[in-house]
């Protein structure tokens, strides 16, 4: 199975013009340590909200691609969300769901993932009409850099080890990363 | 005829879009039901239908980091389903929001369902440290709807303004 961090790499380079939202934990430090960028957002907390965090930036900013990183524990926090999202389906907005199948960070809890809930078939019943699951790293890069350029709304599955990082600090301050993506938006928009 | 002001929705309606609102998010109830239709048929706005309120708090921060104005209509329920997304989006990352409640529960509401939340919704909104104001009056729709929202701006944080009975609902009570 492949690991979180890895699929990360894949598509970083692709990343530097997109607004990227991540939710808190593993996803959040393991981008991070790929290198910071001003245009990474890390939603350290309100665990559900990272994806209508990304329709708001996405309805705010037509023009712009919005990326987030999400995960399974989050995903099943705002299962609403995700009928929210196939309602509007925002063309410029690439949801990506790592689902390791664990409250990792609070001690490796297995999610309802691990029991059978399947997120790939709540967001195609949810009436989302893109729905990827790529089983390898190589395949999530293809599939992610087709739905950059893509003009459709596009959910992305990606099964991952249930492994992440040893400390969850970013070093980085809330405040801080929330005043500078603003400025890259404002900037660049 | 339904006994919810359309004038006085259309008062309000007027209001937030000349404090600049373009997004707006909101969950039906019938106090609000004037206030969606407008926002529905408004090609200047983004009305988003939400399967719950506290979706509204991240579109908001997205919104607002994306340099866009945007308002959230709900029912102090809806409020209530709404604080952890307000606790532990917009005020810990201090992001403006501008709540407008249908303050159901209170006096002269004949729904039994409905009186709980109202009766602890002012309590709740000053635990969070959320400045209020309530619109009584048609008269004072533009201008508090305006203050509401360059308070949120200077202070970056979630503002309330509760819609009230006498405001929204016509029907006298027997």
């Amino acid at each position: 199975m492949m690991r979180r961090v890895d699929a990360l790499e894949s598509v970083y380079p692709d990343l530097s013009e997109c607004a990227v939202i991540t939710i808190m934990g593993a996803v959040a430090v393991e981008l991070h340590s790929l290198g910071h960028q001003q245009n990474f957002f890390y939603f350290e907390h309100a665990m559900g909200l990272a994806s209508s965090m990304g329709l708001g930036v996405a309805l705010a900013q037509p023009d712009r691609k919005v990326v987030v990183f999400d995960g399974d524990g989050s995903v099943l926090m705002n299962l609403g969300g995700l009928t929210t999202l196939a309602r509007y389906k925002p063309a410029n907005l690439v949801h990506v769901i790592f689902d390791n199948e664990s409250l990792l960070s609070v001690g490796g809890f297995p999610t309802a993932t691990k029991t059978g809930s399947d997120l790939a078939g709540i967001a195609q019943a949810a009436g989302s009409t893109c729905v990827e699951t790529p089983p390898t790293v190589a395949a999530f890069a293809e599939v992610f850099k087709r739905a950059l350029t893509a003009q459709e709304h596009t959910t992305i599955i990606v099964k991952v080890e249930e492994k992440g990082p040893a400390l969850f600090d970013l070093g980085l301050s809330l405040l801080e990363n929330r005043f500078q993506f603003m400025r890259w938006l404002e900037r660049s928009a | 005829m339904s006994p919810v002001s359309t004038n006085n929705s259309t008062l309000v309606y007027n209001s937030l879009k000349a404090s600049g609102v373009r997004i707006m998010s909101a969950l039906p109830e019938t106090w609000l039901v004037h206030l969606i239709r407008l926002a529905e048929n408004d090609p200047e706005v983004s009305l988003v239908r939400l399967a719950k309120e506290e979706e509204g708090v991240g579109v908001s921060m997205g919104a607002h980091l994306g340099g866009v104005k945007s308002a959230m209509l709900m029912q102090n329920h809806g409020f209530l389903a709404a604080i952890n997304g307000i606790v532990s989006g917009a005020q810990l990352y201090r992001v403006p929001l501008l709540l407008l409640i249908s303050d159901r529960g209170w006096f002269g509401e004949k729904d039994p369902w409905q009186t709980e939340g109202g009766l602890l919704t002012r309590d709740v909104l000053r635990a969070l440290r959320v400045p209020f104001e309530t619109l009584r009056t048609p008269d004072e729709v533009s201008r508090k709807v305006s203050d509401a929202m360059i308070l949120a701006y200077s202070s970056l944080r979630p503002v309330a303004l509760l819609l009230s009975r006498s405001l929204m609902w016509e029907e006298a009570s027997p």
